[in-house]
């Protein structure tokens, strides 16, 4: 994974947006893309190129749910709590996860650094419900175990590419 | 190609038709999110590579020459019943095949494709007479006007649409109507706002088009923040191309030249399949610079959410899209006066668009024989939750709740019994089977305190918790308050803590007036639309579930939450038979022969204690049933 991040290739994508102010969130979603968080040097190259304080910047980034301001794992578990996955049981789901990952309180990221767990609002597939995604995929008609053995299958894969 | 002529338009479209209706056997894989989800693009690529293996050519893509007279394998859009795949149709036969797998596929070729089989396993519920879509009784009572093509064509594929008669109703603005005549048409169609509030369309884009400005914006409004709702995702995945026109549309009748698509975050294959209908309308020359010569120009844009609910409110919308933290402001001046960039702005939903080029197409009146008088064309709702048929469902305005759940829905999940549905999301309330017959139009939800809203219909059996219901919306609601204003940020604050109280059995009545003061203070005082309808769900269900509070606050025992119910006991071998627990048994559920053990019958009993308290022996007691 991208963990360091590389300031180089940042300043290409917000000229990629011609330094356009009204460009800022489209040019932070593009650099969470790349990298899944914005590091405090990232928001300080875009308030300079784009020429506002990184006050604004900081108010931007925090407003809107998506941006996160700490790396994250690998493999980013969002377990949909919309209405509709909500009355068909999402949260034993996530407590589940949340225990066989070992999180506790405000630790989002397992020790290993692979996965990072959080909730989403909707994810659009609600006649499907539970759903969740893994990096933006969507799987249906989860359970407590289904997503557990998901998670062993990543870890399993992670195993293999590693050794 | 130069530049597109009309004539060359005009004559493109003939093509694509006669395309279209020559073409040979067509296989349509959904690749809506739904069916994505559960594996269909393995079961696409599947297919192309077995058949191609078979030494038969595939094309996929309606131009493709290869094809023409062969077979085509589509990419269509969302048939809507999500539950029911992968769904591969099959066309000109019209079979529909669902909960299709890879190992299937094999099968189908050999049967379906190679030789004209029906495999009748792979039929809805494995029936012959459900072989044809609309024969399912999911489908049966629907009106599919926004997602007739959905499903039918494939999404990705401009000449498809094109084929299907598409872009002729902008052609037909551009060169046959006046700005002016085109307001007129949608105001007299009765079209209302699809996001929610129902406000006249046509009125809106008569104030625009009459406001004097150099610049003026289109944006359309496919934040889709309702947490249950997925309508207006379906539209913009299954048919980009119907919003594009319909904006393209607004923008001639309003002189607006540029124009903005907000998009949900969690949307990414909706953002793709936009960006691919976007790029393909500039190729052939229907978006860009003196469009078919006509010296009308627009040009349209992409803009992703970053999930905050209420960017979907108008001003915050905006604020949004120029960069900035997504808040509302004080109104007016109201959007159509000054909205993206201060400048006059059209704002509708996805679905308000999606309705217009069939509106220019065939009029105004042929738009109004469907709905109702006030609430005139169809409406899509998702329909989730505790219903045996989940999934997006398009009706005629005026079609009732019953209609819904229980013909198209087909019931509730597991043989239980209906108790609620949430319309309207976080910003709804909750209706009773009292108001099962009532025709949904705008107006008449209004009235019950519930709205329309985007269109989410979750559904609640006998087992739900309402208190719990309005627990978890108030959550939502408090989480995504923006903070502008005092009575949404800290108001929805407590009202959450009371609300949590409660759940926890630890409130009290007191708690219960409180919870409705503050709820008029809030929906009062707060600046915009999230705040002002972030208590309807509580309320509503105050309203009409009153006793399910008073389960938590009096009893300190909720038999939805608290598990099992209790069930009272007379312990037989301690039971003198004094007669004190009969006499006090509100309900008379006590029975038994003087000085001889006395008996509960559990039918009967409320569980109120008023027994265990009476017995000077101890003999009674409450147990977990179960
Ligand atoms: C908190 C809040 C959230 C909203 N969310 C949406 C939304 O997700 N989609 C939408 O089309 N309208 C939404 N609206 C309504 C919009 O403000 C606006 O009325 C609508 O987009 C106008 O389009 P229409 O007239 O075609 O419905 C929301 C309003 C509020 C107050
Ligand atoms: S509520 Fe979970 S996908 Fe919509």
């Amino acid at each position: 994974m991208n963990s360091t991040i590389d300031l180089q290739k940042v300043a290409a994508i917000i000229d990629g947006y011609g330094c356009r102010r009204e460009a800022l969130i489209a040019i932070m979603q593009d650099i969470q893309a790349e990298y899944k968080y914005l590091s405090e040097e990232t928001l300080e190259l875009i308030a300079e190129k784009l020429d506002i304080s990184i006050a604004k910047v900081y108010s931007v980034a925090t407003f809107y749910e998506n941006f996160s301001l700490e790396a994250k794992g690998k493999y980013i578990i969002k377990v949909c709590n919309g209405t509709a996955c909500h009355v068909r049981k999402s949260q034993p789901i996530f407590d589940a996860l949340h225990d066989y990952l070992g999180l506790t309180g405000e630790k989002k990221t397992s020790a290993d650094g692979l996965f990072t767990l959080e909730t989403v609002a909707c994810l659009g597939a609600c006649s499907l419900a539970p759903a969740m995604t893994v990096n933006d995929e969507v799987f249906a008609k989860m359970s407590p175990e289904s997503a557990i053995d998901l998670i062993n299958v990543l870890r399993e894969k992670e195993a293999g590419a590693n050794g | 190609m130069g530049k597109l002529t009309r004539a060359q338009f005009i004559s493109l479209r003939a093509e694509a038709k006669a395309l279209r209706e020559r073409q040979g056997m067509q296989i349509l894989v959904c690749a809506g999110t739904g069916c994505v989800a559960s594996g269909s693009m393995k079961v696409y690529d599947y297919l192309k590579t077995a058949i191609e293996a078979k030494g038969l050519k595939v094309s996929v893509e309606l131009k493709d020459e290869a094809g023409k007279k062969g077979l085509h394998l589509k990419k269509s859009g969302c048939h809507g019943f999500c539950e029911i795949g992968p769904l591969v149709a099959i066309e000109p036969a019209g079979i529909l095949y669902t909960h299709v797998k890879v190992e299937d596929c094999d099968e189908i070729i050999e049967k379906s494709i190679l030789s004209n089989e029906v495999i009748d396993r792979l039929l809805y519920e494995g029936k012959r007479e459900y072989m044809h879509r609309d024969d399912i009784p999911f489908y049966k009572g629907q009106h599919r006007m926004v997602m007739k093509d959905s499903g039918r064509s494939d999404a990705e594929d401009i000449y498809e649409y094109l084929a299907l008669g598409g872009y002729a109703a902008f052609e037909k603005a551009l060169f046959e109507m006046e700005p002016a005549a085109i307001c007129k048409e949608i105001v007299d169609s009765g079209l209302r706002g699809r996001g929610g509030g129902g406000f006249p369309a046509g009125r809106k884009w008569e104030s625009v088009r009459r406001n004097v400005s150099d610049v003026k914006y289109v944006v359309c409004n496919g934040d889709e923040g309702d947490p249950g709702a997925f309508m207006d995702q379906g539209v913009m995945e299954g048919n980009p191309h119907s919003i594009i026109e319909g904006m393209l549309i607004a923008g001639i009748a309003t002189g607006a030249s540029e124009g903005y698509i907000y998009v949900r975050a969690e949307y990414p294959l909706a953002v793709k399949r936009l960006k691919i209908a976007m790029a393909k309308a500039e190729e052939l020359g229907l978006l860009g610079d003196d469009i078919m010569g006509s010296g009308f120009s627009f040009h349209l844009h992409i803009n992703r959410g970053a999930g905050a609910f209420v960017c979907g409110e108008g001003s915050a919308l905006t604020a949004s899209i120029e960069g900035k933290r997504g808040m509302p402001r004080v109104k007016p001046p109201r959007t159509v006066d000054q909205g993206l960039w201060a400048k006059p702005t059209v704002l509708n939903n996805v679905e308000t668009f999606a309705n217009v080029p069939n509106i220019i197409m065939n009029g105004a009146a042929w738009y109004r024989s469907v709905g109702t008088e006030n609430s005139p064309g169809t409406k899509t709702f998702a329909l989730t939750g505790n219903v045996v048929n989940t999934g997006l469902v398009e009706v005629p305005m005026g079609t009732t709740l019953r209609k819904i759940i229980f013909d198209i829905g087909g019931g509730i999940k597991d043989g239980k019994k209906f108790k609620s549905v949430q319309i309207g999301g976080p910003s709804g309330g909750c209706l009773t089977e009292e108001h099962l017959d009532v025709p949904l139009d705008f107006d008449s939800l209004k009235k019950l305190g519930a709205i329309i809203g985007s269109g989410g219909l979750v559904v609640m059996d006998e087992d739900t918790c309402m208190v719990e219901v309005a627990r978890f919306f108030m959550a939502f609601t408090q989480n995504e308050s923006c903070g502008k204003c005092v009575p949404c940020r800290e108001g929805t604050k407590r009202m959450l803590e009371i609300l949590e109280r409660i759940v926890k059995n630890e409130g009290t009545e007191e708690d219960l007036y409180l919870l409705e003061e503050l709820a008029s203070t809030i929906t009062e005082t707060a600046l915009c639309g999230l705040g002002q309808s972030a208590c309807k769900p509580v309320v509503s269900t105050l309203k009409y579930f009153r006793n399910e509070y008073l389960a938590h606050v009096r009893d300190k025992h909720c038999p939805h939450c608290n598990g099992r119910k209790k069930k009272v006991i007379i312990d037989q071998t301690l039971c003198r038979g004094c007669g004190k627990c009969k006499a006090t048994c509100p309900m008379e559920a006590i029975s038994g022969d003087k000085r001889s053990p006395h008996f509960i019958d559990n039918e009967k009993c409320i569980t109120c204690g008023a027994c265990w308290g009476s017995c000077p022996f101890g003999a009674i007691n409450a147990i977990e049933e179960g």
